[in-house]
Parts: structure tokens; C-alpha cells; sequence
């Protein structure tokens, strides 16, 4: 690991400073804000990111979940996966998001990771990881590994010649489900960013993942109140029964009535390179009755823009029946 | 390096020598035998200490203090030093392992504040004034905590080298909300890999420490 200058942020403003002087915030920036660390420090071990300054911002005082006086819920970019998977307002109201921030990482990680932090998670693309091989989104016009490579666990959704990537968030995808407010403050002051928009597309510069510039701190991340009769469930299919990546995961939002979908909100985790909100499958469940028939329309219309790889063909078909099944458990009479 | 740790002294291979002290004496054998004449080995040079030494100056040190199994202690560490180095290197508490280094494994779990993490991925200069808990910390010998008890009656082992990180997760999950079945236990243990797959025999132990409690 190089060496760098470690620094404790007292305030916002210090951190903000401190962050405004890279010239980046994505990929290789110099000065890294360290939250839990369970990202940057695994990567700086890999010599994937070498800042040369550190700024830990665990003392700034964004570490509370509050209800808002909307109704919403206000949760701190500190605020620790294993606090809020707990917390009883986001167990009883949206439960899609505790039950992904439980389906990943490990009990020792979800004690360290942050709201922020997770926000920020990396890919685990092996080409990504691995200094001695092309990747464009470590090395910008290198190449990408992964396209003649190992692409088994990555993307099928949103992939470009050059990257392939997937986002390997669980909470991401719940947050994306439940139209998530992302709120930053940065040298030009504060801002907000929905969920949807926050999230790049890697096209054909796959080095940037995300809306931050830099000196740009998330401070918190917003969720609406659902209306009343609303369910939401989150369920992950992957190698190993705990502690690994999802292979293809769903979260489904929805507001039944009658018998029917009211509103619905669908995301998919481990196929896409950011998370993936399905636009075509809430279209196609919308006003329609709760029937395993509409259940596998819908799961058709998510995946039909799908471009699998050499290896993950699979992911299609296993996307589908992981949809189909999450409409399912969210749809069960109470 | 110690005295007793020392290449040539090797007439403590045979007396009541501690377990790491023997094997670190069978990784300098190796070498030895490998590399150079054995003439050459008893001349160690400085930079095959450790860089957690005390006494050596280290450029851009900084200074932390933890309260480390309820005892108060200051270092100075390169800022790149985990919290699992400064415990291994600087405070010679070796009771913590490193196994990947990449928090995949859990055999360097501790207690940070109350809490289990893994130490290889939090540097330890975050933890200024924090309040660490070792597998040093929770009992001794004659003196065992229930889990550490437990784990010797259930045979929660083979190789040992996951074990402190395995008893630490498990004495933190105590205190964690975790459903009474084994599969419960099983999803909160996962964070600690067992390559000798003691698996059945930990879960067995936790259950017993979780219904007597």
C-alpha cells in the first residue's frame, strides 16, 4: 500500500475542502473520504486506489435515522447497515431495505459499513481488482478482460462494449425500489439527487460510476412514506446460502388493492451495471390483477433488453423466476 | 525478535517451548534450509524485524490510543497500519490472526466498542480512544469464558487458526438479535470461514452458551 496523509474531518466544511482539492471523485481520486473502510481499504491493499490523502469523516454527527415530517425517513450517511437493517421504523415500513442490508456482507461488515459508503460499493469484477489485466473502468481505454473472460457472476442489463461491470449492492437496489433521495453537500453547496439519476451507465466511460464530484459528501439519503397497504420484499439468489454476492436479486414495492397492482416499484440487483429499476415490468403490472400469469409478463418485459455474455446466459432465465417469485412473496394476503 | 525466538537456539525445540514459538522457529528452519548456511542465519539484519517494533522510529508516525482489553496504551503507527497490525505488531496481542487480510474470512474479528468487526479493514488510526476488545480480553486460562469453554467441550476446532476470530464473532452474537434455530446462528456466523469445516460442532457450542445463559 503507498503511503498517505491520514486526517480527521471536525466538521462538514473540513471534509468538503479536503475533497475539493482532487481533481476526481471517481476512479483513482487522490483524496478518499474512509467511512467503515470496507471498501477503500480492501482496494487499497490491491493497489486498485492509491490516494494519497485520507480524510476519515467517521466523527461528523450524520449517523441518526429520523422520521421526517412528511412522513418520509431521513437516514444518516454514518448510519452503520447494521443499525439500520435493525432499526424498527425501516423494519416495519420498509422492509425491502432491512432484508437487503441482512442479505449482504457479514454480520462483522455490516457493523462497520455505512449508509454512504455502501452507496459507493465498488464492483467485484475480478478484472476490476486485478492490477495486472486491462480494465477500463481501473485504467480508462485499456480494455476490458471480462468481455472474452470470467463474466459468469456480471452484468446483463445496461452493459456496454466496454464495461460489463455489475453494482454489487443489495441495499442499493432496495433504495432504488423504494425512489431513494440521495442528499450531498458539496463546494457548491447542497444538493439532491434521485436514486434513478445518481447512478451512471457505463458507456463509454465506465471509470465514472456516479454523479460526485469532487469535495461532493453524502450526508443522507431520504425515502418517501409509502402509502397505507403498501408491501415490500427483497429476495437474492446466489452460490452460497449466506455471506455472497447475489447472482440476480429483486426488490419489489408494491400497493396493492382489489386485487390489483396499484403502484408498483421493481429493481434487480446483480445483472445490471448500476441498479436496476425496471421501468417495462412496473409498466406491465400496473392496474393489472395479482396473478402468477402477470407475475411472468412482467419478468418477460424486465429482462427483454437483456445482452448476456459468454457465461452468464443463465442469468436471464434465473432473473425472471427470481422476479416472478418476489411478486409472489410481496403479493401473499397478509 | 525474542531471545527464545532466535534461529540456533535450537535446544528449546525440545524443551517446554509455546506453540508459537515453535513454529516460528520451524519457518525460520525452512528458510534456512532453503537459502543460506546456517552460519549466516544467526546473523539477523534489522530490516527482518518487524516494522511495529518498539524503539524504531517510523517516518510520518502518528500517535493513537486505544483502550485495548480495558488497559489504556499510546502508539505510534504509520497511518497505513490496520487496527489487526497494531494488535499483532505493536502490541504483541497475537491472539487475533490474520487469515486473508481482505475482511473474506473473519479470523480477525474483535470488539470495537461492543461490536465485532473485522479488524484488517479499518485502519487504526480511526480508532483513536476507542474501547478494543482481544480474545486475550475475554478470558485466560483457568479462567475461560463460557464460549471459550464451550468451543474446548464441543471440539469447535481442528487447526485453531479461525478459532479467536470464530469466538469472538460467536460472544458478540449474544448480544445480537439472532433467531433461537440453528440456521439463525449458522446466517450470523458466516462471517467466520472454518477451512477444517468445524462448522457443526461451533454451532453447537453457541447454542449451548445461548440456553444457559
Amino acid at each position: 500500500m503507498d503511503t498517505f496523509k491520514y486526517s480527521r474531518a471536525q466538521d462538514m466544511s473540513q471534509a468538503i475542502q479536503a475533497g475539493a482539492q482532487s481533481p476526481t471523485a471517481q476512479q483513482g481520486a487522490p483524496v478518499r473520504f474512509v467511512a467503515g473502510g470496507t471498501t477503500l481499504l480492501d482496494l487499497m491493499k490491491l493497489n486498485v486506489e492509491r490516494p494519497t490523502q485520507v480524510v476519515d469523516i467517521n466523527r461528523l454527527p450524520l449517523d441518526k435515522v429520523e422520521k421526517l415530517p412528511n412522513g418520509g425517513l431521513k437516514i444518516g450517511a454514518l448510519v452503520r447497515n447494521s443499525d439500520l437493517a435493525h432499526d424498527p421504523t425501516v423494519q416495519s415500513d420498509y422492509a425491502v431495505l432491512s432484508q437487503a442490508l441482512l442479505s449482504g456482507a457479514s454480520a462483522q461488515l455490516r457493523n462497520m459499513a455505512t449508509t454512504g459508503g455502501n452507496l459507493l460499493q465498488r464492483t467485484r469484477c475480478v478484472y476490476f481488482r486485478d492490477t495486472a489485466m486491462a480494465c477500463n473502468k481501473r485504467e480508462p481505454g485499456s480494455g476490458c478482460s471480462a468481455l472474452e473472460g470470467e463474466n459468469r457472476t456480471l452484468a446483463i442489463l445496461g452493459t456496454s462494449p466496454h464495461c460489463t461491470a455489475t453494482n454489487p449492492s443489495d441495499m442499493n437496489v432496495a433504495l432504488t425500489a423504494l425512489e431513494a433521495t440521495i442528499h450531498i453537500q458539496g463546494a457548491k453547496g447542497e444538493r439532491e439527487v434521485a436514486i434513478h439519476d445518481f447512478f451512471l451507465l457505463p458507456g463509454n466511460t465506465p471509470h465514472r460510476e456516479h454523479v460526485m464530484e469532487p469535495g461532493d459528501l453524502i450526508t443522507f439519503v431520504s425515502l418517501p412514506e409509502l402509502r397505507p397497504g403498501t408491501k415490500s420484499v427483497y429476495l437474492k439468489l446466489r452460490d452460497r446460502a449466506s455471506y455472497e454476492f447475489a447472482l440476480s436479486s429483486a426488490a419489489v414495492v408494491a400497493e396493492v388493492a382489489d386485487g390489483r397492482f396499484k403502484r408498483v416499484r421493481i429493481a434487480l440487483g446483480g445483472v445490471g451495471t448500476k441498479p436496476w429499476r425496471s421501468l417495462e415490468a412496473e409498466k406491465v403490472l400496473e392496474g393489472k390483477k395479482v396473478d402468477p400469469a402477470v407475475f411472468r409478463e412482467a419478468s418477460n418485459a424486465a429482462l427483454r433488453d437483456a445482452r448476456p455474455q459468454s457465461e452468464n446466459g443463465f442469468k436471464v432465465e434465473l432473473t425472471k423466476r427470481c422476479l416472478t417469485h418476489a411478486l409472489a412473496l410481496a403479493t401473499k394476503t397478509a | 525478535m525474542s531471545d527464545e525466538e532466535k534461529p540456533g537456539k535450537q535446544e528449546s525445540l525440545a524443551g517446554n517451548v509455546s506453540r508459537r514459538s515453535f513454529l516460528s522457529q520451524l519457518g525460520v528452519a525452512g528458510v534456512v534450509a532453503t537459502t543460506r548456511p546456517l552460519a549466516a542465519a544467526a546473523q539477523q539484519s534489522p530490516a527482518e524485524t518487524s516494522p511495529g517494533t518498539p524503539g524504531l522510529p517510523i517516518a510520518g508516525a502518528i500517535p493513537v490510543s486505544l483502550k485495548v482489553n480495558g488497559k489504556q496504551v499510546s502508539v505510534n503507527i504509520d497511518p497505513r497500519t490496520t487496527l489487526l497490525d497494531c494488535l499483532r505488531e505493536s502490541l504483541q496481542l497475537t491472539g487475533t490472526k490474520k487469515g486473508c487480510d481482505h475482511g473474506q474470512c473473519g479470523a480477525c474479528t474483535v470488539h470495537v466498542n461492543g461490536r465485532r468487526v473485522n479488524s484488517c479493514l479499518s485502519f487504526a488510526t480511526m480508532h483513536d480512544g476507542d474501547d478494543i476488545t482481544t480474545i486475550e480480553g475475554i478470558g485466560q486460562p483457568g479462567n475461560l469464558h463460557p464460549m471459550q469453554a464451550a468451543f474446548v467441550e464441543h471440539d469447535g476446532y481442528q487447526c485453531g487458526y479461525c478459532t479467536s476470530g470464530q469466538i469472538m464473532s460467536a460472544v458478540a452474537l449474544l448480544k445480537e438479535p439472532c433467531g433461537p434455530a440453528d440456521a439463525d446462528v449458522k446466517e450470523l456466523m458466516s462471517g467466520n470461514i472454518c477451512r477444517c469445516g468445524a462448522y457443526p460442532n461451533i454451532v453447537a457450542a453457541i447454542q449451548q452458551v445461548r440456553q444457559r445463559a
